[in-house]
């Protein structure tokens, strides 16, 4: 088996709030990231698959197909938007690094073929990212 | 949902590789120019990745001003501009990186917020340790 990982990136804003809270907890336990006007960040996004070399191709997937997937399922959705307002999964849910690796995968899961998702790791910054493995 | 987050610390610091076990000429022929005397030094960087599920209320694995008052206190503060040599913990070892993610893995097992999955330690961009106590500390 190999593991196979693709890179993309993407621009968003968002903040961070919990509407069952009062202002004042949620700057507590979110600081400047409650600001209701949003901040942003240069988003990476790692999608490893794992599969089976095709003895043919060589590949474990075709990186273009893959490539086309991550920007149909993704990047088109979250580039250049507002997370909170305008990604459906985050009406609800907080855009934390946590919470979009799991919407990511949510996202991709089963949708690339001859491949089985392995992780979804987002960067939110160099020095922080969040994984996830489709523990549920 | 369980996820894992990851979060990185910068400290630069000095160390010199000697061990008292061995004569001059071993420790030279063992640990070459790190065993300079004199000492020299390296921008560490230390990755440490903790695990847990998600809350729903918060979204988090754990709050992360959390975990960097916890860096701060326990990692930046004892580690940042010092001479690993003359740190307790290195008073019986040798300040190898190896030896230096054990004590940070050692030092994160106190922060009870999420569980501790492993620690990567840098020491140059070329070199870089991982460290996950008794569990293999896999690759990926």
């Amino acid at each position: 088996m190999i593991l196979l990982t693709r890179k993309a990136e993407f621009s968003s804003a968002h903040f961070y709030w919990n509407d069952a809270w009062s202002a004042e907890e949620n700057l507590r336990i979110f600081g400047k990231c409650a600001n209701r006007n949003g901040h942003g960040h240069n988003y990476t996004l790692e999608v490893t698959v794992a599969g089976e070399v095709d003895p043919i191709s060589g590949f474990v997937v075709d990186l273009k197909q893959l490539k086309d997937i991550l920007e149909r399922e993704v990047v088109s959705v979250y580039d250049h938007r507002h997370l909170n307002l305008e990604v459906p999964e985050f009406a609800k849910a907080i855009p934390t690094t946590e919470n979009i690796a799991i919407a990511i995968w949510q996202r991709l899961d089963g949708k690339i073929p001859n491949a089985k998702l392995h992780r979804v790791r987002v960067y939110e910054m160099p020095d922080l990212f969040a994984d996830y493995y489709g523990e549920r | 949902m369980k996820a894992h987050l990851s979060r990185r610390y910068h400290f630069p610091a000095s160390h010199r590789l000697h061990s008292d076990a061995y004569d001059v000429e071993r420790n030279l022929a063992v640990f070459g120019k790190c065993n300079n005397p004199h000492g020299h030094g390296h921008n560490y960087t230390v990755q440490v990745t903790v695990s847990g599920e998600v809350d729903p209320e918060t979204g988090m694995v754990c709050n992360l001003a959390d975990l960097d008052a916890f860096a701060q206190v326990n990692l930046i503060d004892r580690f940042d501009h010092a001479n690993l040599n003359t740190l307790e913990c290195f008073r019986e070892s040798v300040s190898t990186t190896e030896n230096l993610s054990r004590e940070v893995y050692r030092i994160f097992l106190g922060f009870t917020a999420a569980h501790l999955e492993r620690v990567h330690v840098e020491e140059t961009s070329n070199n870089s340790f991982d460290y996950a106590g008794s569990v293999d500390p896999g690759f990926i």
